[in-house]
């Protein structure tokens, strides 16, 4: 081939790229997935995955995308490593994402700073910073429908109410198993200032990643300082490691709690011996609702998931259909707020803040009753909605209680001066400039 | 002087304030310990034979593991599904020998070394397109593992013993001892020896070196099975299995490296030092000192012993 021929094809395909883009920017959305399905973590990532995947994928199958644009997904493989989730966003942070889901508090921090100079909203539902639910000061990075403060609060305050009332906490114990990561750790701060206002003791029990499932150790260290409450914040395969350990050293289950991240296949490890092992969730389980089952006719049943059939419906797959709610509300919203279909990355920022899921629109979703009503304004980027509290009964996670309110009174102002302090140990945090929408 | 005598009496006293929990530390010491010594185990027997330190030993724990399961759920018989995971150790020991020693044969020790962090990341790979990379739970009712829990009152306290635990002991013991007389006694064994000791005079009396590493990668492979097994019991089957199994570098480091003796020595000393320290030590430091301590323990040996407890003593001429 002479060189002439050459340079004439290649002109030809940089043309027909040329030609390519912009059609593909003017007709689609580009949502990429940070997602775990490998690894120490997959147990906890796999399912979420499949489950923002599978909402998303339907609402192309059903409708054709989101206001007759269709979502291109594309999955970026982070393996809960930080560095390789630092690397998934810069891979695609070219191709204009509307935004970016980290799936992990590692990933998020990191994030946090690029969102505003790149454009690209973050989206780290329940986990993350709980400091960034302040939108005037982290108006790119939105943590619905509660922070990992917020669900600490509303723990103990569910352990103070069966004490007997709050003020009851004064001389207990709570132990706080957790990762040894900044996931783990996120809340300590919250716990130790509530501690000195309650009075109760705390013992931290923290497990670092390479002995997730070796933790005698701390189990042991726990019937030594027997605490009345324990508390857990894990993720992955330390979840059923620690029902286990639980079971094992003979920890009284019901007095086991944990933040909302273990799923089904957690509680089922320890057993029969788990039954009582209690934790915080905010959305329904179960397939129950036309949403999830056209997900099971458009997506699953076609061959179009990765899910199995029989998981469909269990915890953690339904709090992936929850992040991937929140994304296309996000971008619907966004549409609605600057006339485009194919929005960017500054709309939707812009849409999440105006996210008003109250019960009218989740009938309208297919979602009727799955979760409680969400608003989320230019102010507040969170929502601090409640959560319920929920017991394995050896085979499923069984409601038990009404919804618990976060101690806001408690936490506001922790939350405040976190934010605060974040903006000014990092010189030169920008002020807010991005305007508020009048509905927002 | 208060932090010297939390340093050096509190937790003394503590343990004889409450005989029970220390009872119970050196226990799950011992459990942890023996599980260590089996996954040393197939490091050392890896090493005696070939000089080359296998990186891949965590994740065949893992894969061994992985493998008995997804047969088991996939219809076949629990003790078929284990025969048939023995196997597939067979074929990893015999593909190993033809794909990555027997091309590498002659090559510095670095280079083999770097080979089985290749194969470490291909079974990690290849395990998780195989099975997935959900965890799973071992089939520990289907093997006939026993199950519950004995509470001995004792010492004015209690002492809970798991029955896994016992179970994981015995057979680890009872593996362990297999091996030392199958190398001790037989007469693969004693090819095996001579092969650690010299490659070219093993093979001028007509030893086969590649079928010798094919028994002793076969070997380490049944001693995954069994590690996989007994971890897999305790705490579920999943691939941070693996990160486990880098606890028998310590072990490995007290024990010395062509030691069958020092891997269970050290095994113990590890296991139980961890978990003694963790409980009466760790509290100072805000816990978490497991994952280092084993470290320091096989450190301070060798500032003793440079060979490891057991190790063979090398003298090179100048």
């Amino acid at each position: 081939m002479s060189f002439r021929k050459l340079g004439l094809g290649l002109a030809a395909a940089t043309m027909l790229a040329g030609m390519a883009l912009p059609a593909f920017a003017q007709d689609s959305v580009y949502v990429p997935l940070f997602t775990y399905r490998t690894g120490p973590f997959a147990g906890s990532g796999t399912p979420i995955a499949d489950g923002m995947h599978d909402y998303l994928r339907m609402l192309n199958e059903r409708d054709g995308g989101i206001g007759g644009v269709k979502l291109v997904l594309e999955e970026c493989e982070t393996g809960y490593d930080t560095k390789k989730g630092v690397e998934c966003y810069e891979s695609v942070k070219g191709k204009n994402p509307v935004v970016v889901n980290p799936w992990s508090t590692g990933i998020t921090l990191p994030l946090i700073p690029r969102a505003s100079v790149d454009k690209i909203p973050i989206l780290s539902m329940a986990y993350g910073l709980s400091a960034s639910a302040r939108g005037d000061i982290f108006p790119w990075v939105f943590n619905p429908p509660a922070t990992y403060w917020d669900g600490l609060s509303m723990i103990v305050k569910y352990i103070g109410e069966k004490e007997g009332g709050i003020d009851k906490l004064k001389g207990k114990k709570i132990g706080f198993l957790h990762l040894d990561a900044s996931f783990g750790k996120e809340p300590i701060p919250l716990l130790q200032e509530l501690s000195k206002e309650l009075g109760f003791e705390v013992a931290l029990y923290p497990v670092a990643a390479q002995d997730m499932q070796n933790q005698s150790s701390q189990w042991l260290s726990a019937r030594r300082d027997r605490p009345d409450y324990m508390i857990m914040w894990g993720w992955g395969s330390m979840n059923g490691a620690a029902v286990k350990e639980a079971v094992r050293s003979g920890y009284p289950m019901d007095k086991f709690y944990s933040v909302w991240w273990p799923g089904e296949d957690d509680a089922r490890s320890g057993g029969a011996g788990a039954k009582g092992f209690k934790m915080l969730n905010w959305h329904a389980v179960g397939t129950n609702f036309p949403a999830i089952q056209d997900i099971q006719k458009h997506v699953v049943d076609k061959g179009l998931s990765k899910a199995p059939k029989d998981k469909v419906g269990e915890l953690l797959y339904n709090r992936g259909i929850y992040n991937s709610l929140l994304i296309a509300e996000g971008i619907a919203q966004a549409q609605k707020l600057s006339g485009k279909k194919a929005v960017t990355g500054e709309d939707v920022r812009r849409g999440m803040e105006n996210i008003k899921l109250d019960p009218a629109r989740l009938k309208e979703l297919g979602l009727e009753g799955f979760t409680d009503q969400l608003a989320l304004s230019c102010a507040d980027h969170n929502g601090h909605r409640a959560a319920f509290m929920q017991e394995w009964d050896g085979t499923k996670w069984v409601k038990i209680s009404n919804p618990i309110e976060p101690m806001t009174d408690r936490v506001k102002g922790q939350l405040d001066a976190a934010a605060k302090d974040y903006a000014e140990k990092n010189a030169g945090w920008p002020k807010r400039t991005e305007a508020c929408d009048k509905a927002s | 002087m208060d932090i010297l005598y939390k340093i050096f009496i509190e937790p003394f006293v503590f343990m004889g304030e409450a005989p029970d929990l220390l009872i119970q530390t050196l226990w799950e010491g011992l459990v942890s310990g023996v599980l260590y010594a089996l996954i040393a185990l197939g490091f050392v027997l890896i090493f005696k034979a070939s000089g080359v330190f296998n990186f891949a030993q965590g994740i065949m724990v893992v894969f061994a593991a992985l493998t008995l399961v997804g047969l088991y759920e996939k219809g076949v018989p629990a003790f078929l599904a284990l025969i048939l995971a023995a196997l597939a150790m067979l074929v990893l020991a015999v593909v190993v020998e033809r794909v990555v020693l027997r091309p590498l044969v002659n090559q510095p020790d670095i280079i083999l070394f770097m080979a089985t962090f290749g194969l470490t990341y291909f079974l990690i790979g290849f395990g998780e397109l195989i099975f997935g990379g959900n965890p799973k739970e071992m089939i520990t009712s289907a093997l006939l593992l026993p199950q519950g829990t004995t509470e001995l009152d004792m010492l004015g306290g209690m002492v809970r013993f798991q029955h896994l635990d016992i179970a994981a002991a015995v057979i680890a013991s009872i593996m362990i001892g297999l091996l030392a007389v199958f190398f001790s006694k037989t007469r693969i064994g004693r090819a095996l020896r001579a092969v650690a000791d010299s490659h070219k005079a093993a093979l001028s009396v007509g030893i086969s070196l590649n079928q010798i590493w094919v028994i002793v990668w076969f070997a380490a492979g049944i001693v995954a099975l069994v590690a996989g097994i007994m971890w897999g019991a305790r705490s579920g089957v999943s691939f941070s299995l693996q990160i486990i199994a880098l606890k028998a570098l310590p072990v490995l480091i007290l024990g010395g490296f062509t030691s069958i003796p020092g891997a269970i020595i050290g095994g113990l000393i590890i296991g139980v030092g961890e978990k003694i320290g963790e409980f009466y030590w760790g509290p100072l430091v805000g816990g978490g000192v497991e994952t280092w301590l084993a470290y320091v323990i096989a450190l301070l040996f060798l500032l003793y012993r440079p060979q490891g407890l057991f190790g063979e003593k090398i003298i090179e001429r100048i």
